[in-house]
């Protein structure tokens, strides 16, 4: 059985979903609605399966290195430059396909229901099907080449995806913002790789990554300078400051988009991205800590702007926004393992929040207005519950879900690590209270209280089925790896031991260790204890705190995400467009218009001289010579 | 022959000058004949006999005899060329004198810094001539004989003048 | 015999000659007295041909005066054959009439 599942076929994991996106595509919305559902979920589904035997034949007996690849054929030959279409699977690669063909398959499935009365079905499927090949390919790829291709594949599927109702302009608009913003990142990062290829003339991750080790001192320039490049894509594409603008916006699309895309995998391959040039980082300090720096500040300002959100999409946005600045927080402090684990269990509990955020919507009949909502908790009782185990997984409350141990972990690191500092660990315990009273918040306003809205039919099992799933896997995904007073468990540290490094720590002692749990722990029960006071105790403090002057200010400011559109508005956007309406006619044109003009006015000049006079035409032979011996003479 | 040379040097300037500015094609043709004539005694003079007598067997003889075909064909008498009565206006003279009078200037000025050397003198005669034209020159010889073919060919068609096929006919 | 010539004299004789030629050619509008300018310019440089091969004693500057007289010879057979066709649409041989460019 070992042997059979060990000889399954790579490239059938991003294939498969191809393949759905090329039926559907070129079937063009003739398929009838069931059977492009069944295209799209199946696709998926399959690859899903594959992932499942391909991880079981892995663990069961990792390959040679704990690297598996399987070169598919050569993409381009040009003399030294050779870039092969090869699929790597190692740890780090096997955790992000299980995430994004599992989580993928359950969101597929959602949205048959979720998307049951859309017009344009079978080309959402196809969308999200073409999506999830991309970001396999981009997991999977042996050399940053593919990895470029399946980076702006999954930057495209997310334009189409966010403009997917595309008949508003504001959906549209926010898909452009997505698309432009990223593209910024992603200039960077182009430019980091044709530093990397120009340097160790490889483009293939490990070569390239074997050559920096060995080439590149520790803090010299041209690996910072890589690093930081690297560190600009990943933050266009994770959404991190200063590039996180987009993400809030991005919640034009459907709520299944925001799951699988802005929640669970695309904008988590920033966070892949770093892990997987890990070398490069460890060789420029100055790199990680700029990494933990950025995470630390996006954490905590996303967290803030998360509190006020009335949209119950957007919270959930900013929320995945502080989310992975915690993921950072743990690149940058060396805790590569913690920063993968985290986005693991992040993808279960955020893409069951925004699944659940859905089944609400369309019961609410699009409402996404959390002050309209209340007193779900009676009509929706397994929307509630689900709801209510991803949200306690997103806020960690201690031992019983799974973005506690993850978060503990990287929490941990920041404090004891050798690239950690207590700042750090105080900006994420901070945020970590942010976190609790955003999330239960969401629970309590939405949940309790008074009913407010008609309720519509309530959510079929194709929308239950995927909420129990992704619950269960929030509750139980952290029993991976569990501190050391708990079983001691350290299954996923050793699987992503075989690609990434282990933590550098600084800090041995378990006290410590186990004190700071405990006041994260405080912090979390003290959160939710808040949130409670605030909002269902107390409902008429929130409203005070807002109607004071300075707490009104501060609910705007951070309503708008901390001024950044208005600032990105001032000092980019309104700047260039005021340089495109200068240009629309064209200034610089009128330098060539001069030469152009010159050599009409010669032409016209010249052309009065050929009057066909034998005369004058002797005189300027005459004057030809006159002035060829005159130069005789002078000289 | 030092005085011979400038006398007919003298003579050959002066009835060039009187060519170009005659009204009556006639007189210019006869004033020509004078220069190429002058001209001829100047070759003398130098110790070229053979190319004395081709240009006057030649120029005189054949080229200008031409000329004087042609003026008597279109029969271009004294009273002919109306045109011709601004030609002793200053303003005509002025751009033309001026550029040529420059040119000539610039000459003098190149062959007094470079030109003091005394001609040899030594006659070259015909046989000398006839050596070089029919040893090294005899390819560039076959090439003129292809030239005088072409001008008696191109003369011939253009002068038959009924053919409509080239020109205006 | 006649060491006493100079070089330069014999050479100003013929720049002389092709200066007046240059002067006949800009002024006169007929073209018979333009062709007839031309001759002298050539002959003019010929002369310098003939002067400079007596300077120096060789028979090549009457080799050259020959092949300029033949091109004088072939030129004015063309050109005389041009200008009796042209006499036919402008009898007066106006050379600036003939051109039918508007420039």
């Amino acid at each position: 059985m070992g042997e059979l599942l060990r000889s399954l076929p790579l490239w059938l994991v991003p294939t498969l979903p191809a393949a759905g996106f090329l039926v559907l595509a070129l079937a063009g919305g003739r398929l009838p609605r069931r059977r492009a559902g069944t295209v799209g979920v199946g696709s998926v589904g399959l690859s899903a399966a594959v992932t499942l035997g391909i991880a079981a034949g892995f663990l069961d007996r990792p390959p040679e290195g704990g690297l598996r690849v399987e070169t598919l054929w050569t993409w381009i030959d040009i003399g030294a430059f050779e870039i092969g279409f090869n699929l790597a699977l190692d740890a780090l690669s096997l955790v992000m396909i299980f995430v994004v063909t599992f989580v993928g398959f359950l969101i597929h499935l959602y949205s048959t229901e979720y998307m049951a009365d859309d017009e344009a079905y079978s080309r959402f499927f196809a969308y999200m099907n073409l999506f999830v090949a991309c970001m396999l390919m981009l997991v999977l790829a042996d050399n940053l080449f593919l990895l470029y291709l399946g980076w702006e594949g999954v930057g495209l599927c997310s334009y189409l995806l966010i403009g997917f109702w595309y008949s508003d302009p504001a959906n549209g608009a926010a898909a452009r913002k997505a698309f432009i913003v990223t593209r910024v990142g992603d200039t960077a990062m182009a430019v980091a790789l044709l530093l990397l290829f120009k340097h160790a003339g490889t483009l293939d991750i490990r070569q390239a990554m074997a050559w920096a080790t060995a080439s590149w001192p520790v803090g010299s320039g041209m690996a910072v300078a890589v690093a930081l490049l690297l560190l600009g894509g990943a933050v266009g594409k994770s959404a991190q400051l200063p590039l996180q603008t987009w993400l809030p916006d991005a919640m034009a699309g459907p709520t299944p988009v925001s799951a699988l895309i802005h929640a669970a995998t695309m904008v988590t391959a920033g966070v892949y991205l770093i892990a997987r040039t890990h070398a490069v980082f460890l060789l420029a300090p100055q790199a990680m800590t700029a990494v933990a720096i950025v995470g630390a500040a996006t954490l905590l300002l996303a967290g803030c702007s998360a509190l006020v959100q009335t949209d119950i999409k957007r919270v959930l946005a900013y929320s995945t926004i502080s989310q992975i600045g915690y993921m950072f927080l743990g690149l940058g402090v060396g805790a590569w393992s913690a920063a993968v684990f985290h986005l693991m269990t992040h993808a279960f509990f955020k893409a069951l929040l925004f699944l659940g955020a859905g089944a609400v919507i369309l019961a609410l009949h699009h409402e996404q207005d959390i002050f309209r909502m209340g007193g779900l908790r009676r009509r929706l009782p397994a929307v509630f519950w689900t709801f209510l185990a991803g949200a306690a997984s997103l806020a960690a409350l201690p031992l019983v879900t799974a973005g506690f141990f993850s978060k503990d972990l990287i929490l941990w690191a920041a404090w004891g690590s050798a690239a950690g500092c207590r700042w750090l660990w105080a900006a994420g315990a901070f945020g970590a209270l942010l976190t609790t009273v955003y999330s239960f918040r969401l629970v309590f306003v939405v949940f309790f209280g008074d009913e407010k809205g008609h309720v519509g039919h309530p959510p079929g099992p194709r929308i239950v089925v995927p909420l129990t799933v992704l619950a269960a896997l929030s509750i139980v995904g952290g029993f991976v790896e569990t501190p050391g007073w708990l079983g001691h468990v350290t299954w996923f540290t050793d699987l992503t031991g075989q690609t990434l490094p282990a933590v550098d720590w600084a800090v041995e002692d378990h006290h410590v260790e186990h004190l700071l749990q405990m006041v994260v722990a405080g912090i979390t029960l003290v959160g939710v204890l808040a949130a409670w006071l605030l909002y269902v105790r107390r409902p008429a403090l929130p409203a005070a705190i807002k109607a004071s002057a300075a707490g009104a200010w501060l609910a705007r400011f951070w309503l708008s995400g901390w001024g950044f559109d208005a600032l990105y508005d001032r000092i980019v956007v309104r700047p260039f467009v005021a340089c495109a309406a200068r240009l629309r006619r064209d200034p610089i044109d009128r330098i060539p218009a001069v030469l152009a003009a010159t050599a009409a006015a010669g032409n016209a000049a010249l052309s009065r001289t050929q009057d066909g006079r034998i005369r004058s035409y002797v005189f300027g032979i005459g004057l030809g010579a006159v002035i060829a011996v005159a130069i005789v003479v002078l000289t | 022959m030092t005085v011979l040379f400038y006398l007919a040097g003298a003579v050959a300037l002066l009835a060039a000058g009187l060519a170009v500015s005659r009204r009556n094609a006639f007189h210019a043709l006869l004033y020509v004949v004078v220069s190429l004539l002058a001209a001829a005694v100047v070759f003398l003079t130098l110790g070229a006999p053979f190319a004395a007598v081709l240009e006057i067997i030649v120029y005189a003889g054949a080229i200008i005899v031409l000329f004087v075909f042609v003026v008597m064909m279109l029969n271009l008498g004294p009273e002919a060329a109306p045109r011709q009565h601004g030609l002793l206006s200053p303003a005509t003279w002025i751009g033309p004198g001026v550029l040529a009078a420059v040119l000539l200037a610039e000459l003098v000025v190149v062959i007094t810094t470079a030109g003091g050397d005394a001609v040899a003198g030594d006659a070259v005669g015909p046989r000398e001539v006839s050596h070089a034209l029919f040893g090294p020159y005899v390819l560039a010889v076959e090439l003129a004989s292809f030239l005088l073919l072409a001008g008696l060919v191109g003369a011939a068609y253009l002068g038959s003048g009924s053919r409509t096929t080239g020109g205006e006919g | 015999m006649s060491g006493a010539v100079l070089l330069g004299h014999g050479l100003l004789v013929a720049s002389a000659l092709f200066a007046i030629g240059l002067v006949g050619v800009l002024v006169r509008r007929n073209l018979l007295f333009q062709l007839l300018s031309i001759e002298i310019m050539l002959n003019a440089a010929a002369m310098a041909f003939v002067i400079a091969g007596a300077r120096w004693g060789v028979a090549d500057g009457q080799v050259m005066f020959v092949f300029i007289l033949v091109m004088a010879a072939a030129e004015v057979a063309v050109g005389l054959a041009l200008l009796l066709r042209i006499s036919r649409r402008v009898p007066d041989l106006d050379g600036d009439a003939v051109s039918g460019m508007g420039g």
